[in-house]
């Protein structure tokens, strides 16, 4: 492992745990503990914990952080958001390509925090910073905030018996504050594995504690940490897009079929113009869920072609655990995306079929 | 387990991590621990057809994971005279036994010294150290 990679609090637990590390975004993180499908499939059927400090808060307040948040975000923060809700959207460049996807948390009309991926926490804040002509505050929170997932059906079970906060009326994207472990806690009704399922931050010195209460509270109904690993096919089996993979500067959110992050009606932000233009002109491809009809495995880059025609690339595919079927995302042109359609995946030279289908591909119950 | 039945004394190895058993003018090959271990869950192989010429500079099949795609090397050339049909529907025996029921395919040798190319359980040890660190 390289000298330079960061740490979250918990790394001492992960090892103690025996995680096996990968480097990830300039973080050494907990890839998997007792293996990737037994962790995805454990948090299917029960609950699992995930350690996600690496991703970045970045907190902006004041008169003029909703200007601000409006004119960065695609969604629409003034109509959509009141105290204690919760709003994913991307955040585009003036092309409409986005430059990250982010959670907007309100605490108050004049305090929100967004919470951005791991990889892009400079990015992000230096992108924020940069159109703050309205005297927003703008404080990077991410290296005193830890971030916990507690994800799947036992999750509320587990989380009750930690806290007196009420969490049968606390709906999903929405989200409070009090103690958990008596540990000062935003609990949000949140997560990226199509689950019922929590994401709690504190402060950093708090992590190990807090990590701690739930473990043993959820192991002890056989709950399980899981790693990245996990984390990949879990959201993958929901169609949620990976920044990096499925979208980045090249792609916008007409493209990955996040139509519903995008306030039309909302008067400016950065990016509407190119949008709209790309509404009114027709998007020429877009990002489709496919399933291998043999037994191959798409990975990220793999060509996609149709007849010969090379018509696309793979951005994610993997082994889905759920389904014991191997799936993935790529943009496809538009009359080549419709469900059923066939194609072939290029894979180490050679191609192999697969077939455009209906996402999420797979459906918690 | 310990380093020494990790990797067993009577294999050679290549650097890409395949083990070669020789039998006579046969070899056998699989993977090591290490790499069953890096890789995890094995979902499926994808192996050449029985009579295909192998030779150690081009890709002769690959393994995939959840994880990753990983692809295989010859330790030596020749014709391939059987391979390991059980891993078709149990792929997962390459996890549980690397160095025996997970074992890839069977090779009749063309050139034995190419075998003195390979790395020593030892030499193997000490690559297994160096990337570990």
């Amino acid at each position: 492992m390289q000298e330079s990679l960061k740490r979250t609090p918990l790394y001492p637990i992960h090892k103690q745990l025996g995680a096996r590390l990968i480097e990830f975004g300039g973080w050494e993180m907990p890839v998997q503990y007792s293996g990737i499908i037994d962790e995805h499939l454990t948090v299917r059927s029960n609950m699992g914990i995930f350690d996600l400090s690496h991703l970045g808060e970045i907190e902006i307040r004041g008169d003029g952080a909703l200007p601000l948040i409006q004119k960065l975000i695609t969604n629409d923060a003034e109509r959509n958001l009141v105290d204690g809700r919760i709003l994913y959207t991307p955040m585009c460049n003036e092309t409409g390509g986005i430059v990250d996807d982010v959670v907007v948390y309100r605490f108050r009309s004049d305090r929100y925090m967004l919470v951005v991926n791991a990889t892009n926490i400079g990015v992000d804040f230096d992108w924020i910073c940069a159109h703050n002509d309205t005297g927003a505050e703008i404080e990077n929170r991410s290296d005193e905030t830890v971030l916990i997932a507690l994800q799947g059906r036992n999750a509320p079970k587990v989380l009750r018996k930690l806290t007196n906060i009420e969490l049968t009326t606390l709906k999903y994207f929405w989200f409070t504050e009090g103690e958990v472990a008596g540990i000062p806690t935003i609990i949000s009704r949140t997560g990226y594995t199509g689950e019922v399922g929590f994401e709690l931050y504190a402060k950093t010195g708090c992590g190990g504690d807090l990590w701690n209460a739930i473990y043993e509270a959820m192991a002890r109904i056989g709950g399980k940490p899981v790693g990245l690993g996990a984390r990949d096919t879990l959201r993958l089996e929901m169609k949620y897009c990976l920044y990096g993979n499925d979208i980045d500067e090249t792609t916008t959110p007409l493209e990955a079929e996040l139509d519903w992050t995008i306030s039309f009606d909302k008067r400016d932000f950065i990016g509407r113009d190119a949008i709209i233009k790309q509404r009114t002109e027709g998007i020429k491809r877009r990002l489709v869920g496919f399933q291998m009809l043999n037994r191959s495995v798409a990975r990220p880059h793999y060509p996609v072609y149709q007849k010969n025609q090379h018509i696309g690339a793979v951005t994610s595919g993997l082994p889905s655990p759920s389904l014991k079927r191997n799936i993935g995302l790529a943009y496809l042109p538009i009359e080549q995306s419709k469900i059923y359609t066939k194609i072939d995946i290029e894979i180490r030279g050679k191609r192999y079929p697969a077939k455009v289908v209906r996402t999420p591909f797979y459906q918690p119950d | 387990m310990s380093e020494e039945q990790k990797y067993p004394e009577d294999l050679k190895y290549r650097e890409t991590h395949e083990w070669a058993r020789r039998e006579s003018d046969i070899v056998i090959v699989g993977i090591s621990d290490y790499a069953q271990e890096e890789l995890q869950d094995v979902v499926y192989v994808e192996l050449p057809e029985v009579g295909a010429v192998v030779e150690p500079e081009k890709e002769f099949g690959a393994i995939e994971s959840v994880k990753a795609a990983f692809n295989l090397w010859t330790p030596v050339s020749g014709e391939i005279i059987e391979v390991n049909e059980e891993l078709e529907d149990a792929p997962e025996l390459i996890n549980e036994y690397p160095y025996s029921l997970g074992w890839l395919i069977k090779i009749r040798m063309i050139n034995p010294d190419e075998l003195e190319n390979l790395l020593s359980p030892n030499e193997y040890r000490a690559l297994i150290k160096g990337e570990r660190e």
